[in-house]
């Protein structure tokens, strides 16, 4: 760690430098803001110390050279700061006391020469490196008794360094209305003391999935973003990788958040090529293979591997399995599609939902023909979650233009043309139908 | 840290779909909670039936009534009020309860002044 520092604070030309610097910080911020947060269980005071404690490091280091170890600096400086926040308000008198003795404690194992040595000019010279507590925050940022899009905004806030109105940018909504959102939610962490621990091993499994999903959702809508001008929102996918390479990190041993990973990395690969010349989105069957990013294919493929070893694999597994099929194929057409219908078969029992289904019908009329895949299609049309949803009637389209039936086709194009919710969407569609050779009949904006 | 459990029934004209629990089983967790050493108090509430609300208007004015007879689902049986260190062991010893599989149990921190 000390060389990143190093580095980061080493040269002092401009604003380059500048932005290295902050690069740096903003990964170490989520370890000092974890340590901090579990001592004092209250986010606001540990997230303002910590921006104060980074402060004075971006102040300092530059010209007094970087202390031999900035974790512990930035810890101890952090507390001190903390410690004179509580002093100027009495209520946190109990809480003052605590900090006071922990700190005494830590110095008293530090040694009697060390304890006398430390002064406010070197904090932290004597104590250990920082350890990391981010696992604990992850499980409180994504705990079951805050709201679901507050556990999101929190995540992003508090592990992936994002300010205030990045996150309100990455949510669609005004700055306000997420700074309120994520006060209230601190605030219900502080009052009604959730607290910063990992689940015991008995109770893990109910809670992990709960931190995973914050980082899949994370991930979905950067991916595809559910409304606005553009189709793919990169800057929050890439976030979500970040978080799940962190969370890979922290629990080694835990195959879903490989299989997380896995699949992220797996889709991400395909970034390049999803969206044509004009931003409107290419499917597999077009896209440039070429374009996709083979480091990150392959990193995901060991990762799948990982992630299917060594017991029942998780859903997440089973789709970054299936995302490893499509990256793998040299062709569309040359794709394993007997295999992909057999995970979507897996995948059907681990998470029955018609959007699994509908994906199968698409794997299935691929294996098989239209005809098949239409016939399991118009099965599901009854399902009440694929009754608004444009890729739904939208397959149904690909499919009857495959089988000659043009008519049936454009009336399906325009269906998932009244659906679909971003505009490079709706330019895809527009084209689909133009290929059809039936004209646009009601205009859509 | 305080909390109080608010333990919410299903009314007793509910449907019978409603998971019976037996005095025994309260019993047995009534006694669990006061051996953890983490009870500090807490009431089971008489039939709903029995209940009078009063308020008092701007002109000072006291206005009984019977009630309150709710439409309301579910209505408050009973509570205890337990210390524990924080959120999640409060949420377990909730999760415990006979009555949050007939009814729910509402988890409220007590303020601190």
């Amino acid at each position: 760690m000390s060389e990143r520092f190093a580095e980061a604070a080493g040269s002092t030309d401009g604003s380059v430098v500048r932005s290295t610097v902050e690069a740096v910080f903003r990964e170490e911020h989520g370890r000092l803001l974890a340590a901090l947060a579990r001592r004092f269980g209250d986010l606001d005071l540990a997230e303002e110390v910590a921006s104060e404690a980074i402060a004075a490091a971006l102040a300092h280091w530059p010209t007094d050279g970087v202390p031999p170890n900035p974790g512990a600096w930035l810890m101890t400086t952090a507390r001190r700061k903390a410690v004179d926040r509580l002093r100027r308000d009495r209520v946190h008198a109990a809480r003052l006391a605590v900090l006071q003795l922990e700190m005494r404690a830590e110095l008293d194992r530090a040694g009697p020469a060390a304890g006398a040595g430390a002064s406010a000019d070197t904090p932290g010279d004597t104590a250990g490196d920082l350890p990391d507590e981010r696992l604990q925050l992850f499980f409180t940022c994504a705990h079951p008794a805050l709201p679901a899009e507050d556990r999101t905004a929190l995540t992003l806030r508090c592990l992936a360094g994002l300010t205030t109105p990045e996150v309100a940018r990455a949510f669609l909504v005004p700055v306000e209305t997420m700074a309120k959102r994520i006060t209230r939610a601190k605030k219900k962490i502080r009052e009604a003391r959730i607290p910063f621990r990992v689940p015991d091993s008995d109770e893990l499994p109910q809670r992990l999935p709960g931190v995973l999903q914050v980082i899949y959702s994370i991930f979905t809508e950067g991916y595809a973003a559910s409304s606005g001008p553009g189709l793919q929102r990169l800057a929050l996918a890439e976030e979500a990788i970040r978080l799940a390479r962190i969370l890979r990190r922290l629990m080694p041993a835990d195959r879903e958040a490989a299989g997380l990973l896995a699949l992220m990395l797996l889709t991400h690969a395909r970034r390049a090529a999803r969206t044509g010349p004009d931003g409107e989105p290419l499917l597999l069957d077009v896209q440039d293979r070429g374009r996709w990013d083979r480091a990150m294919i392959e990193e995901g493929s060991r990762l799948v591997v990982t992630a299917l070893t060594g017991g029942p694999p998780s859903a997440y597994a089973v789709e970054a399995a299936i995302a490893a099929l499509h990256d793998e194929a040299p062709t569309f057409a040359a794709t394993d599609w007997p295999q992909i219908v057999a995970l979507y078969d897996v995948l059907l029992t681990m998470t029955p939902s018609p959007v699994v289904a509908l994906n199968r019908a698409v794997a299935v009329a691929m294996r098989d023909g239209p005809q098949a895949g239409l016939v399991l299609l118009d099965g599901l049309a009854g399902e009440p979650q694929l009754r608004g949803h444009h890729p739904y009637a939208a397959a149904r389209a690909d499919l009857l233009a495959r089988l000659g039936r043009v008519t049936e086709a454009a009336s399906a194009y325009q269906r998932a043309l009244e659906l679909a919710g971003t505009e490079p969407e709706r330019a895809h569609l527009r084209r689909r139908l133009r290929d059809l050779g039936t004209p646009e009949t009601t205009p859509t904006t | 840290m305080k909390y109080m459990l608010l333990i919410h029934a299903a009314a007793t004209d509910a449907p019978e779909s409603a998971v019976e629990t037996t005095v025994e089983e309260w019993m047995a967790y009534d006694k669990t909670v006061k051996d953890a050493g983490i009870y500090v108090s807490g009431e089971s509430l008489a039939d709903l039936v029995t209940a009078t609300t009063v308020r008092v208007d701007a002109a000072g004015e006291r206005i009984i009534t019977d009630g309150p007879f709710a439409e309301a689902r579910e209505v408050l049986g009973g509570f205890y009020v337990i210390d524990v260190p924080d959120l999640d062991a409060a949420l377990d010893w909730a999760a415990r309860c006979p009555g949050a599989r007939a009814g729910t149990i509402v988890v409220r921190p007590v303020a601190q002044f």
